[in-house]
């Protein structure tokens, strides 16, 4: 017994005397909890799609700005802003429809990220870009991470009314005078910088993962907002710690293992939910006979 | 006398679809004017024109005088969506729906003040909804949801509410509700436009009524419009082979 709980408390313990992991244990919760924010408006909005968009389009920013020795923030910021202003163009002046067009966008602007890398010296950046390397995080990494993160949620906290308004009814919000536009630009830019932190953490393939899993895991378990900021924050931050003590001690890939965690939560939820789980309401729908007789 | 809602020579088009042809309106403060069209005749077409959401190729909107942007920023304009426009799965209680109301009178986080809660209060009572203010807007039957956003046109102090069929999907003791609630509304002093496309509730509850067929094709009293004789002539045997709720 001795020895379970010394190993248990072992398995907590030693990790945390490597540096390393430290820093990746808070770069992967901060943009675990910022990414979880912002995939409740993603969930419910419906721009899953949009997030996958902008995480492979800022591909040929991070390239560049490794080329011009500039902070990755800058080029992706660039891109994924650009990439999404392009989207809006096209699907306005085409008869394209704008699942499409995205996926037009999205596609071209990493192939061009992809074509820019064999001009990068190293080649195994391109792992580190496309995969993550929060086991790596260099101290410049971090602050761009925490300065970001701390940006998109003072926005959030000052504007989530409005974010929400807009998610639920933006034809109300023009007619009270309030600009749909302007807050849907709002939210895309929100999207744009989150997937810059999040970049680190897991790298841009699973990006997406991180803006809408949270998300859609808690709309499965509340029906109000406020809850479901709360619960997705809690399942991102609770993924991130196990995908990073899992990653270090089975020595697998950190931002495979976050997300897998991550899913393993919405599996749960799906399942279980007090309200919207399958099983629960397989049961509910066909009472057993005891239950249905015993009131 | 200013009229509360003017809408002269609207056209729109989406791509090759004509949506409206050369529409006027004019309705005059305190009334209730029933706009009346099978679907498909442009009645939220019209809605939305008014509201400033689709460019009219040509045409004007005056509310109270104002123009559209003057209007809105405002809050003359109260608006209550189609039942279809709705993700009655969004996680926001019914209270929360209606707070949206005040949305245009506080400040840019929009948090509520004393008042704001207190016109929300006020308005989930006049819609008999305070026992249900809690509930996620989904978990209302199709009245209650109806109720539901007009507390929010209610609270929102809104002179000017749009309808949109806010008939559809509901109960027919809903309907006599919410038909006496609009008419409460309007001895307030507020101006309704109601659209719909089913007719029950049109004499009960229009002060007049409009024929909407892509331009309008009849307007006075409710009961010249709805004679037999001007929808027949309206929609002639065709309405009748599609069996339409115009078929007398
Ligand atoms: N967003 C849109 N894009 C293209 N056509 C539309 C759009 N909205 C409405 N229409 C068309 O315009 C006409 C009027 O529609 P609508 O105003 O919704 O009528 P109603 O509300 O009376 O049912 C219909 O022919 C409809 O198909
Ligand atoms: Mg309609």
């Amino acid at each position: 017994m001795d020895t379970l709980i010394t190993g248990v408390v072992d398995w907590f313990t030693v990790p945390l005397q490597f540096e390393f992991v430290q820093r990746a244990l808070l770069v992967a919760v901060v943009a675990g909890v910022v990414c979880a924010v912002l995939s409740c408006w993603m969930t419910l909005v419906g721009w899953s799609l949009m997030g996958d968009a902008v995480s492979h389009a800022v591909l040929p920013g991070v390239v560049l700005s490794f080329l011009f020795g500039l902070p990755f923030a800058v080029g992706a910021l660039v891109f994924g802003a650009g990439s999404v202003a392009l989207i809006g163009v096209v699907n306005r002046t085409s008869r394209v429809k704008e699942d499409a067009v995205i996926g037009v966008v999205f596609t071209t602007m990493f192939a061009l990220g992809l074509v820019l890398v064999s001009r990068v010296p190293s080649q195994t950046d391109l792992g580190h870009i496309l995969f993550g390397n929060v086991l790596g995080v260099s101290d410049a990494d971090i602050w761009q991470v925490l300065v970001l993160a701390a940006v998109v949620l003072a926005v959030v906290w000052f504007k989530h009314r409005d974010l929400t308004l807009y998610a639920f009814d933006p034809v109300h919000a023009h007619a009270v005078g309030i600009n749909p536009r302007l807050l849907e630009t709002l939210l895309l830019g929100l999207l744009s910088v989150t997937v810059v932190v999040a970049l680190q953490a897991v790298g841009i393939i699973l990006v997406v993962a991180m803006v809408i899993i949270p998300g859609a895991t808690a709309y499965l378990l509340t029906d109000r907002f406020e809850r479901m900021l709360a619960i997705a924050a809690a399942v991102a931050a609770l993924a991130a710690v196990t995908g990073v003590y899992a990653s270090f001690h089975l020595n697998v890939s950190t931002g495979g293992s976050i997300v897998l965690a991550q899913a393993s939560a919405f599996t749960l939820a799906y399942l279980f939910s007090p309200r919207q789980g399958v099983l629960r309401r397989r049961r509910i729908r066909r009472p057993r006979p005891r239950a249905a007789t015993a009131s | 006398m200013t009229a509360a809602i003017e809408v002269t020579g609207a056209t729109v088009r989406y791509g090759d679809v004509l949506a409206l042809d050369d529409v006027g309106l004019t309705v005059a403060p305190g009334r209730v004017c029933g706009l009346l069209g099978t679907n498909g005749s442009g009645k939220s077409t019209l809605f939305k024109t008014i509201l400033g959401l689709v460019p009219a190729e040509s045409g004007r909107v005056r509310i109270l005088g104002h123009t559209g942007t003057a209007a809105r920023r405002r809050g003359l304009l109260g608006y209550v969506p189609q039942a279809e426009q709705v993700d009655w799965a969004f996680p926001v209680r019914v209270r929360d729906v209606v707070m949206m109301g005040r949305y245009g009178h506080v400040g840019p986080r929009r948090r509520s003040r004393p008042a704001d809660t207190r016109a929300v209060e006020h308005a989930l009572a006049r819609t008999h909804l305070t026992d249900l203010a809690d509930r996620q807007i989904g978990a209302l039957s199709g009245g209650q949801r109806k109720r539901a956003f007009v507390a929010r046109a209610i609270a929102q102090e809104a002179d000017v509410l749009l309808l949109d069929e806010p008939f559809a999907g509901v109960d027919k003791r809903s309907e006599a509700t919410i038909t006496e609630l609009l008419l409460q509304l309007r001895d307030g002093g507020r101006t309704l436009l109601v659209s719909t496309h089913d007719l029950a509730q049109v004499p009960a509850l229009c002060d007049e009524a409009v024929l909407l067929q892509r331009h309008v094709i009849a307007r006075g009293s409710p009961e010249e419009v709805l004679r037999p004789e001007t929808l027949m002539a309206a929609f002639g045997v065709r309405a009748q082979e599609e069996g339409s709720p115009w078929t007398p």
